[in-house]
């Protein structure tokens, strides 16, 4: 239940302040002082495909994607979202418990979708 | 019933069939004014991915569904009828080899030798072009079929790339199961498991709770589902969801490794983890008595 409750709080914050930014479109900028990391998909991948956080620290994932639509996942925290091609998507993330999280394109997209697949991996 | 006792007989005798699994809810007491006599089988193929390339996890790519197609004809009693759970094709970029594929699928499992084949797609058939391809061979993607008491209701939960059924769908399904009594005889057969299965994995449907809920007040509810490449039991409160086995690579279970690859070949057992699946239905009991049968006999 409280690991139910941790993914909730992520959630939210995801929702309320992600979809905030992700509204604003590509020429939104970058309106926090927060770490920003850059995370392109193209058939079949992401750059980077390790993301290295560390928790209770806030940071700004920013997506865009080199040719088609792509989804980004991960079910461990409860996130998702579409990378839709000339967008720039973001998502706020206060992580809040160590550990490995598998994120994948929910998306198909190709003879190489199953291989589009990263980790976000949280330290303390 | 007889034939039936015999046919069973027969895959115990040939050693085939080690696994039986039994699901259904008989003794209730809404099954009191069913009819005698309605048991029949069916038999689930799934996952073939013709025009898969991998000599590591299937050296013969190219002759499993073949071989397949003669284990089934080989079955003593043929079945009332087969139906495959998708993912009939291996997915490509390239249109035109798509259709290819799917043309020789067809022409392959036209071998078959019983009266009627029912199809759906996987994501790997329709995902990239809405089922575009898919429906010039095999027509639609979602539909439903009554046979001696036992509607069956066939989902597509992958020509949307984002692996969900859409709200058009879930209408249509919701007008067929306004038609139905409640301890209606229902089998979903769908391709993506319609409850989160492992997510981290992409095994899963995006609305499959939807479905659930819609399917939730009908008393006697069975899906049958590929999409996994693997066997797998799970209830989500009394519906039964069974996978089945793929009849080109086995994948590793829920979790069980970092990545979703497919289980390597195993030369000194040949067609290891593939086959496909024998359902026997009792109508009269909503019962459905599931046998696994490989490929090639050990």
């Amino acid at each position: 239940m409280e690991s139910c409750l941790r993914r909730l709080r992520i959630l939210i914050v995801v929702m309320v302040l992600g979809s905030g930014l992700v509204s604003a479109g590509e020429d939104a900028g970058t309106q926090t002082e927060e770490p920003v990391i850059k995370i392109v998909a193209k058939k079949f991948d992401y750059t980077p495909n390790v993301i290295r956080l560390k928790k209770g620290v806030p940071v700004v994932l920013e997506f865009t994607t080199l040719d088609i639509l792509m989804g980004f996942k991960v079910p461990d925290l409860g996130i998702r979202t579409d990378i839709t091609p000339g967008q720039v998507t973001r998502i706020r993330l206060v992580p809040d418990k160590a550990g490995v999280y598998p994120f994948l394109c929910d998306i198909f997209c190709g003879s190489g979708h199953s291989d589009m697949t990263g980790t976000i991996i949280v330290t303390e | 019933m007889e034939k039936m006792l015999d046919r069973r007989e027969f895959l115990k005798l040939a050693g085939l069939g080690g696994v039986v699994f039994l699901s259904g809810l008989a003794g209730c007491s809404s099954m009191a004014n069913r009819s005698e006599g309605d048991v029949f089988y069916f038999v689930q193929l799934s996952d073939s991915h013709w025009g898969f390339n991998g000599p590591k996890v299937n050296p013969d790519a190219g002759g499993t569904l073949q071989k397949a197609v003669a284990a089934v004809n080989s079955l003593t009693q043929p079945p009332d009828f087969i139906v495959f759970t998708g993912d009939l094709t291996h997915t490509t970029d390239d249109p035109l080899e798509r259709r290819k594929r799917l043309a020789e699928f067809r022409g392959i499992v036209s071998e078959l030798k019983v009266k009627s084949v029912h199809f759906m797609p996987g994501e790997h058939d329709a995902s990239l072009d809405h089922g575009e391809a898919y429906q010039e061979f095999f027509g639609k993607t979602y539909y439903t079929f009554d046979h001696k008491g036992v509607h069956f209701i066939v989902l597509d939960n992958v020509s949307d790339p984002t692996a969900s059924i859409g709200d058009v769908q879930l209408q249509w399904l919701a007008a067929d199961l306004n038609a139905l009594s409640n301890d209606a005889d229902i089998v979903v057969f769908a391709h993506r498991p319609l409850f989160d299965l492992y997510p981290q994995w992409d095994w899963a449907t995006r609305d499959g709770d939807k479905v659930l809920a819609l399917l939730m007040p009908y008393a006697n509810v069975t899906v049958f589902y590929g999409h996994i490449h693997q066997e797998n039991h799970h209830m989500t409160g009394h519906i039964a969801h069974h996978s089945a086995k793929s009849l080109i690579f086995p994948l590793p279970a829920p979790g069980s490794q970092p990545k979703r690859t497919p289980l390597p070949w195993d030369a000194t057992q040949p067609y290891k983890g593939l086959g496909y699946r024998d359902v026997e239905v009792d109508a009269q009991k909503a019962e459905y008595r599931i046998t696994e049968l490989p490929i090639v006999q050990g």
